[in-house]
């Protein structure tokens, strides 16, 4: 297993440098260093000797891809795109265009992030799972139909909806807890009450529905006719048998955001204020702050990689079958 | 042996038990209403001002590079340029605030001898300032001395000085007075490359040595803190500890306005060579971030992305609430505080709201003092607030039991549309070509638009400048009598049918062109975030009432922008925030020289206009002081401009910020924003009213319990009947 994951670790690093080439020319599409220096400088008395002193303070006054002065290896590595992205590679995120230190804002944001994400996920995964198996234990039935019929509706409303709506009820008009905001010095868990409760009721529809067309079918495999005629009661085939069984599929969906859950939730943080990670790159990206972008890019496609390794490695353990090699 | 029998159903699953468990636990956590109060309880008693930053954080917190308006919010309450404007006069009126008195001014000729205003030798004007005695800095880690009176907190290594990740890490502090170097040190900074201010460029013109101070110490090479004191510069002098010097080239009587900008804060020495202590900047330690000033107020905690707290500065001099306003001031209660020392809260948070029903919803609850603080008329606070009623616009219901208190704020700022005068089209300086541009102007009804689109919050625009600048005229004098006549005492736009028989003798009767035939179609270059559709399609039908067809071109700002360098546009939208409260910082949006196509810079005259008449008028507006022969040439240029109508239309924004009823001395100051010491807070009154507006309801809980139950407990009683079935009782089922 340990060369299996070697080998992913090495292809990771030539899809990292295809992703941070495509963020980069993404980016300088609609994006000149020009604009970069007049959106920082301000809207006013941008003079073009202030535009170059900020292009060559920032290290934007090379050129993008190629440099036709350098000769050699320079005619590469002399360049923003070379400049900029190397570091990344070491890990050093540098400043971001306004001069923050990226590193330190995404070490703190990530914790705020977290603590909305984790237990939303967690959360989430055990109502819809129960759900799931309690409507799988009423299949064919009245209720499953219109268990389903709820799901679909569920699915069918605005994840924005379901923010406004909470905000709306649980806070404005009962007033049972803070609207937004985050405090971990203060008696964090009540603000994370009503996002955690939004992004679980949120996921119910799709998620209790994918999970009851796992459990459904393995709910028709032998082995549980096996074990319903050896008298095992319908919980224990549900929970000792079915849910493992459906572990593989279940396992492909949410290993793999395990690692994303640092980067937060761009909806739930801007409506609740959470000051996580989820909204810091659409700030950027309003910002045209292509330090923060291009980091934040880096960390998420490493974090998916990381993800898909994780998931690779988790067949392994629910299924003894599967080996890495 | 028989078990014990319960009656009572008991919870087997763990996970429900654990979730029932949870919301005991937090309900019973929640203790006395309000629970939803978002503010955290401070141990002290200090008088807490609770307000918002929406819907950015600052980007930049250092005076010589912060440009924007959310970021003068924090800054202006911590530093104390030289010059300060009164809270409460209209027209805005300048006051010394660093500085003992105004500044001395007198005049050199090109060997700096002294001469007189008139002289033709003038060469320099050199402002003379000094520093008043009880300006101190406040508490900071950057004065603080060891024994020996040496800088307590500078560390040769960044492991050092690693556990102290924040300023308030640091246990030690120290302050000292404010000294005139410091000022001298600050301008020092504008000029600094490596600081990257926006004011370089623009200084550099004025200020004596600036530019070649710049190449100076741009070429040094440097791995940590350059003292900019061993570097002079020309136009800079300390004359004593309290006294300095600054001289400028020419005469330019605005530069007192821009003592009154941060930009001229003092910034001490140490304080940036404490900042420059290894690995601090790798923390967020920075002056961008940390500002040190001799202001009201001191930042002690600044997390951009959640809350930014100010505390006051204990440090801070005496000053008292102004005893004299403007008319109107006494009657609504603005000079009670007459007299009383500032400021009157200890402390403000602001906090980052990016969604405007958190905001509101926070407002209305209490937890906010006020609705905003830069952008009055967020779209959807807005929205919520006012209806249209038969009457006007009025509050909404939902405030009328608040005791809400509202206060308009005419910005000294225009938004405008132009035509570009090098459009073959639309520009052009012949009769026919300004005739078509007043037909334009006609039918666009700057009134409607306004009353539809902004619900009647904005002022139609006569002229560049706004209410509140000399200049600017009201009633009948004040009317642009090109698209406006006086009718029973006020303007009334001129009728379609003139718009329609100007269009007509410009060639285009009928809004086709009498050459071709071909209809006319006007082209409008629009930034895409700053129009809806709603708007295109009112304006294609303004402009389809005299049979002239439009086409948009939306883009961001980054294409606009470009656009408008080049000169490849006919109509663009363009907005302008006035720097200081003069005619003059308003007329210059109209100076030939300024065109991007004439100064190859990013030159404010977006409409490349290039009169004569009005840049003679311009150049004299500059430099001659506050007067009769000025106004006359203000008029004169704003006449110009009418009969050129140069703007498809202008209005003055209008913004209304709403208070709650416990927030006093709100009077909005369209220039400064250091008026946080004036605002004070009846703490009781909020705490009261709090308690009152937000006692929880708790029905939905026991509904939501009963709910789940009632879902649940069928499923259950299906699965125990089930599983006590038999084989004949489970098939007949």
């Amino acid at each position: 297993m340990l060369a299996y994951i070697i080998r992913r670790l090495l292809y990771a690093i030539p899809i990292l440098i295809g992703v941070n080439l495509l963020t980069f020319a993404l980016f300088f599409v609609v994006n000149s260093p020009d604009d970069m220096a007049a959106s920082q400088l301000g809207a006013k008395y941008v003079t073009p000797e202030a535009i170059a002193n900020w292009k060559s303070k920032n290290g934007y006054d090379k050129p993008l891809f190629v440099n036709d002065d350098a000769s050699g290896i320079g005619a590469v590595t002399d360049t923003i795109f070379f400049t900029k992205s190397v570091k990344l590679f070491a890990f050093d995120f540098g400043r971001s265009e306004s001069g923050r230190d990226i590193t330190t804002d995404v070490s703190t944001r990530m914790w705020p992030s977290l603590a909305v994400a984790l237990p939303s996920f967690a959360l989430g995964i055990w109502v819809n799972i129960c759900v799931a198996l309690m409507v799988v234990m009423f299949r064919g039935t009245a209720l499953d139909r219109w268990a389903v019929f709820v799901f679909v509706s569920l699915m069918s409303i605005s994840y924005l909806f379901y923010i406004i709506g909470g905000q709306y009820l649980v806070a404005k008009q009962w007033m049972l807890v803070p609207i937004s905001g985050f405090d971990p010095d203060f008696q964090p868990w009540k603000f994370l009450l009503l996002p955690v409760l939004v992004s679980v009721v949120s996921g119910i529809g799709s998620g209790a529905r994918w999970y009851r067309t796992l459990f459904l079918e393995e709910a028709g495999q032998d082995y549980v006719r096996t074990a319903r005629a050896k008298g095992a009661s319908e919980i224990s085939i549900l929970f000792h048998h079915i849910l493992p069984n459906a572990l593989i599929p279940i396992l492909t969906g949410i290993v793999v955001l395990i690692p994303s859950l640092f980067m937060g939730s761009l909806l739930i943080e801007s409506f609740f204020g959470i000051p996580g990670l989820g909204s810091y790159m659409l700030d950027a990206i309003r910002g045209q702050d292509f330090a923060i972008v291009r980091t934040m890019v880096f960390i998420g496609s490493i974090l998916y990689i990381i993800g898909l390794i994780l998931t690779d490695i988790s067949y392994t353990w629910a299924d003894p079958r599967v080996r890495l090699s | 042996m028989p078990q014990g029998i319960s009656h009572f159903p008991t919870i087997r699953c763990p996970g429900v038990a654990a979730f029932l468990g949870l919301s005991l636990l937090l309900l019973s956590g929640c203790g006395d209403p309000p629970w939803n109060n978002p503010n955290p309880q401070y141990d002290d008693d200090f008088i807490t001002y609770q307000s918002v930053m929406s819907p950015l954080p600052p980007k930049h917190l250092d005076p010589a590079t912060s440009y924007a308006s959310d970021e003068s919010l924090f800054i202006d309450q911590i530093y104390e340029p030289p010059m300060g404007y009164h809270f409460l006069k209209r027209p805005y009126e300048l006051l010394p605030l660093a500085v003992e008195s105004y500044p001395q001014l007198s005049f050199l000729d090109a060997d700096g001898n002294e001469v007189d205003e008139d002289d033709e030798a003038l060469a320099f004007s050199r402002y003379t300032l000094r520093v008043r005695a009880d300006e101190r800095y406040q508490p900071h880690p950057a004065f603080a001395l060891d024994g020996e009176g040496r800088p307590l907190y500078l560390f040769a290594t960044a492991a050092e000085g690693a556990r102290y990740q924040q300023i308030p890490d640091f246990p030690e502090t120290g302050s000292r007075p404010v000294l005139a170097n410091d000022f001298v040190y600050a301008i020092k900074r504008l000029a600094d490359p490596q600081i990257a201010s926006p004011m370089l460029g623009f200084m550099a013109h004025y200020i004596v040595g600036m530019s070649e101070f710049s190449e100076q110490v741009g070429a040094i090479p440097r791995t940590g803190w350059l003292d900019l004191d061993d570097y002079p510069m020309a136009g800079l002098r300390v004359l004593d500890d309290r006294t300095f010097s600054i001289t400028i080239r020419g005469r330019y009587p605005q530069f007192v306005y821009w003592l009154a900008m941060h930009f001229f804060s003092p910034i001490a020495p140490e304080v940036d060579r404490f900042y420059h202590n290894p690995g601090f900047a790798e923390r967020n330690l920075t002056l961008d971030w940390w500002p040190v000033g001799a202001g009201p107020f001191m930042m002690v905690k600044n997390d951009p992305n959640s809350e930014i707290v100010l505390e006051r500065n204990p440090n801070f001099r005496q000053a008292f609430y102004p005893a004299e306003g403007e008319p109107g001031d006494r009657e609504a209660g603005l000079l009670e505080d007459a007299g009383k020392q500032l400021p009157f809260v200890d402390r403000a948070v602001y906090r980052l709201e990016k969604e405007v029903l958190p905001l509101w919803t926070k407002f209305l609850q209490g937890y906010y003092d006020r609705s905003g603080e830069v952008h009055g008329n967020t779209n959807g606070v807005y929205d919520q607030a006012f209806v249209v009623g038969p009457d006007g616009v009025e509050m909404s219901e939902e405030l009328e039991d608040h005791d809400i208190t509202m206060d308009p704020d005419v910005k000294p700022a225009i938004y405008y549309y132009g035509f570009n005068m090098r459009d073959p089209v639309v520009g052009g300086y012949t009769e026919d070509k300004r005739k078509l541009r007043q037909a334009l102007q006609i039918a666009f009804n700057t009134e409607e638009y306004l009353n539809i689109f902004y619900k009647g919050n904005g002022i139609a625009a006569h002229t560049p400048i706004p209410p509140g600048i000399p200049g600017y005229l009201e009633g009948e004098a004040g009317i642009n009598p090109y698209v406006y006549d006086w009718v029973d005492g006020e303007p009334r736009r001129k009728s379609l049918d003139e718009a329609r028989k100007l269009l007509a003798e410009a060639g285009y009767p009928n809004g086709r062109d009498a050459r071709t035939g071909e209809p006319l179609k006007i082209f409008i270059d629009v930034q895409s975030q700053a129009i809806s559709n709603t708007m295109m399609n009112w304006m294609d039908r303004a402009f389809g009432e005299i049979g002239v067809q439009v086409e948009y071109r939306p883009a961001d700002w980054n294409r606009t922008r470009e656009k408008l360098l080049t000169g490849n546009t006919q109509i663009y939208s363009h907005g302008w925030l006035a720097d200081y409260p003069d005619p003059e910082n308003f007329l210059f949006l109209l100076y030939g020289p300024e065109s991007p196509l004439v100064c190859n810079c990013d030159g404010a005259n977006n409409s490349n206009y290039a009169s004569e008449v009005y840049d003679e008028a311009f150049r004299k507006i500059r430099i001659l002081p506050p007067g009769p022969e000025r106004d006359e040439l203000v008029a004169q240029a704003v006449e110009q401009y009418r009969n050129d109508a140069v703007w498809l239309f202008a209005y003055y924004p209008k913004d209304i910020y709403l208070n709650n009823s416990w927030v006093r001395n709100n009077k909005r100051h369209g220039v400064s924003k250091a008026t946080l010491m004036y605002t004070r807070v009846d703490a009781q009154e909020r705490a009261r009213k709090q308690v009152q507006w937000n006692q929880p309801v708790t029905w939905p809980l026991y509904a939501g319990a009963l709910l789940l139950v009632s879902l649940l407990l069928p499923g259950v009683v299906a699965y125990r009947r089930r599983q006590k079935a038999t084989a004949r009782r489970a098939r007949s089922d």
